[in-house]
């Protein structure tokens, strides 16, 4: 419909109007027919799910809304009909920061604002410019400053006190952040024609594949010590950051490894016909392409990594899900589990679900397909 | 290659020999570092576990507290690593802690083949049963056929299979994995009665729908001794902490509480003036290589064995839990501490 006068093509609802189709074909009403009763089959399997939503979902918000408490202690809570809302905000503070002194949680709220404020600023790949590497580095500075204490009149606070999301923040941002890097230089060894380098690649990445990333952390901190000289004990939550680096690493080199095979062989010998060495073909032509095409997979990875954190609960180090099953074993709060993992549980879907929704983004702007 | 090998032993031998050397006394060691660190459990109310401001409290944490009160004469001098049952002798042993106060049981192999010491007991627990006082039983050996709710894989199963066994009795084990879905399953009546230790079975009990439908039985079916922790090759940190254990149990046997403990220093009694370290010249504390005053911070900082005890798990406490074997030899329980002379 192509119209001569601008004017008219500026109010675009009139030009459209004669050609709008009925009304059962667009809208709510056509959205549904399309989506949800477009054969026999589809619209059995609607009317199933809304009769299993229909004696689902009413109990449950009547349980999460109408007859839960919110702010009460736990007698009141075990009179309640409803969900006890009060186990997480009696508690808050200690599931949020563990065993931090409790005057100086301002500290490491700060700290996790901080670096909130540094990951929403990196977002935007406009500031992807050397000034925010200072950024990052100054960021992470402050942070350590703030948690650890000791400068600047701050009341010095050792890491075994840490705990709680800050931990939690700590061994995801700081794992992932490692082992990227780590995990692309394995996958240039592996590729790499000197055999040395290869073999001990290949060798490193199938051993840790083969064992859960449990036995790692088990071996950091139950039998690792055991070898080291007496006297010299290596702080426990570096021993499980180190475990989940090296874990992390292993799985991006693999997937990396995917990227450069993806690669035309093409593009090798065009960067070799330029007179590139190793160095720079792989920085200016290789990588470049590689990592853009790898991103989902990589943030697949990256996703489960963050979630894999939890699992230091098994050498009792105090995340954000140890905090609450603590929580949980005293008799005032025994047996509200649900209420309590309900809420760690949208904790880490509020983390998980922002970086796959980041890396979506990360694909759009970089036309990845 | 047969250089390599002895190259290999060489540097082997080395490390074990700089390692052997580097090894100091205990109590140097804490005194150098400036606190004391303690591996405690970190999940059980009443023994250790954190409030809802981050602190730790408990009969073991406040057993931790008295070693750093006698060693530093402060009690605040603690660092707590919170540890589960695999890691807790392993930790021990490489010296990550200098002692254990995790509601670990006494037995034969961990004091041989693990290389640990344990100290006097600071509690004596038991695995007993928990019943509706709707079954009108009193007594577990009228417990015959019925269904006994039980955690798996742990010595509370054995030991109730051991005692049905002993007793000629029929029993059905209804095995559950988590203590808070055995708990369910119990208060829903899916079993006549529910077996554990004796200390949790109290806490139990207080999250039943109505705790006064449910009392724990007499009987105590087995004995899980729990006592602190330390290496074998010490002996002086050895006696520390066993020490400081029994200056509890004899403080209480005095009388001697935090809060009257300053007028006991002007006692006539010989016994009392030795034990606070009045008396010039004793030496109680020094041949411990602690300070003379040791057993006055304890109890001025911690209290005696009968107000921890009130304070984390007595009556009073969500856990009510009555002295039984844990009362003073003198009341009919096994508290019993060797003289200080």
């Amino acid at each position: 419909m192509k119209t001569a006068d601008a004017t008219i093509e500026q109010q675009p609802p009139e030009p459209e109007e004669d050609i709008r189709p009925p009304v059962t074909q667009i809208g709510v009403i056509g959205w549904v027919r399309a989506n949800l009763f477009n054969g026999w089959f589809n619209s059995v399997l609607t009317l199933v799910t809304l009769y299993g939503l229909g004696k689902i979902a009413p109990p449950f918000f009547r349980w999460a809304f109408i007859d839960s408490v919110w702010l009460t202690d736990g007698r009141a809570c075990r009179a309640a009909a409803g969900a006890c809302w009060s186990v997480v905000t009696s508690n808050f503070r200690f599931i949020i920061f563990g065993f931090y002194p409790y005057e100086l949680h301002w500290r490491p709220l700060a700290a996790m604002l901080l670096l909130f404020a540094l990951l929403f600023y990196s977002r935007d790949r406009k500031h992807w410019k050397k000034s925010l590497l200072y950024l990052w580095i100054g960021g992470l500075c402050i942070m350590g400053l703030l948690m650890r204490g000791g400068l600047l009149g701050l009341e010095p606070v050792e890491s075994t006190r840490w705990g709680g999301l800050p931990l939690t923040l700590l061994l995801s941002v700081f794992g992932l952040t490692a082992a990227y890097p780590l995990g692309v230089l394995l996958a240039l060894g592996r590729q790499s024609r000197l055999p040395g380098i290869r073999y001990l690649c290949i060798v490193y990445i199938e051993m840790i594949r083969g064992v859960p990333l449990i036995s790692l952390l088990f071996m950091g901190s139950i039998i690792f010590p055991l070898f080291l000289p007496e006297g010299i004990t290596i702080n426990k939550i570096l021993r499980a950051q180190v475990a989940i680096i090296l874990f992390t690493a292993a799985y991006i080199a693999e997937v990396v490894r995917g990227g450069l095979q993806g690669m035309a062989k093409g593009q090798y010998e065009a960067a070799e016909s330029m007179g590139l060495n190793y160095f720079l073909t792989m920085r200016l032509i290789i990588l470049p392409q590689a990592l853009k095409i790898i991103i989902p997979p990589t943030v697949s990875i990256l996703i489960s990594a963050f979630k894999d954190t939890s699992l230091v609960v098994i050498i009792a180090l105090f995340d954000v899900l140890k905090t609450s099953q603590t929580v949980l074993s005293n008799p005032e709060w025994m047996g509200f589990s649900p209420e309590v993992y309900i809420f760690v549980a949208i904790l880490y879907f509020l983390g998980c679900f922002s970086m796959s929704g980041y890396s979506r983004r990360l694909e759009r702007e970089l036309d990845t397909g | 290659m047969k250089r390599c090998k002895w190259s290999v032993v060489a540097v082997l031998t080395a490390v074990f020999l700089v390692a052997g050397m580097a090894s100091a006394a205990t109590l140097d060691e804490v005194r150098s570092r400036g606190h004391l660190i303690a591996g405690v459990n970190g999940g059980v109310f009443g023994f250790s576990m954190p409030n809802d401001k981050g602190t730790w409290e408990g009969l073991d944490v406040d057993t931790a507290k008295a070693i750093a009160a006698a060693v530093f004469g402060d009690a605040s001098k603690v660092k707590y690593v919170a540890l589960t049952a695999v890691q807790r002798l392993p930790a021990l042993q490489s010296k990550e802690i200098d002692v254990l106060c995790r509601n670990t049981t006494q037995t034969l192999t961990r004091e041989t083949t693990n290389g640990l010491n344990f100290v006097h007991v600071n509690y004596y627990d038991g695995q007993g049963f928990l019943i509706p006082k709707k079954l009108g039983v009193k007594s577990a050996k009228e417990l015959g056929g019925a269904t006994v709710c039980v955690l798996p894989g742990t010595t509370t199963e054995l030991n109730a299979a051991d005692y049905f066994r002993a007793n000629k009795m029929e029993w059905k084990p209804v095995v559950i994995e988590q203590t808070s879905e055995l708990n369910k399953a119990f208060f829903a009546g899916r079993c006549d009665c529910l077996t554990s230790d004796a200390s949790q079975l109290a806490a139990q009990r207080s999250v039943a729908p109505n705790p006064n439908d449910y009392m724990i039985l007499p009987e105590i079916i087995s004995k899980e001794p729990l006592a602190p922790v330390v290496r074998h090759g010490d002996d002086q940190w050895y006696d520390i902490v066993n020490w400081t254990v029994m200056a509890l149990i004899q403080a209480e046997e005095f009388g001697i509480t935090s809060a009257n403990v300053d007028e006991f220093l002007k006692s006539d009694n010989p016994g009392i003036k030795r034990f606070l370290g009045v008396t010039e010249g004793e030496g109680l504390g020094k041949a411990l290589g602690l300070d003379e005053k040791w057993v006055y911070n304890i109890i001025k900082q911690v209290g005696n064995y009968g107000e921890i005890y009130e304070r984390n798990v007595g009556p009073d406490t969500p856990l009510g839990l009555a002295r039984g074997l844990n009362a003073l030899w003198t009341e009919g329980g096994l508290m019993y501490a060797a003289p200080f002379r």
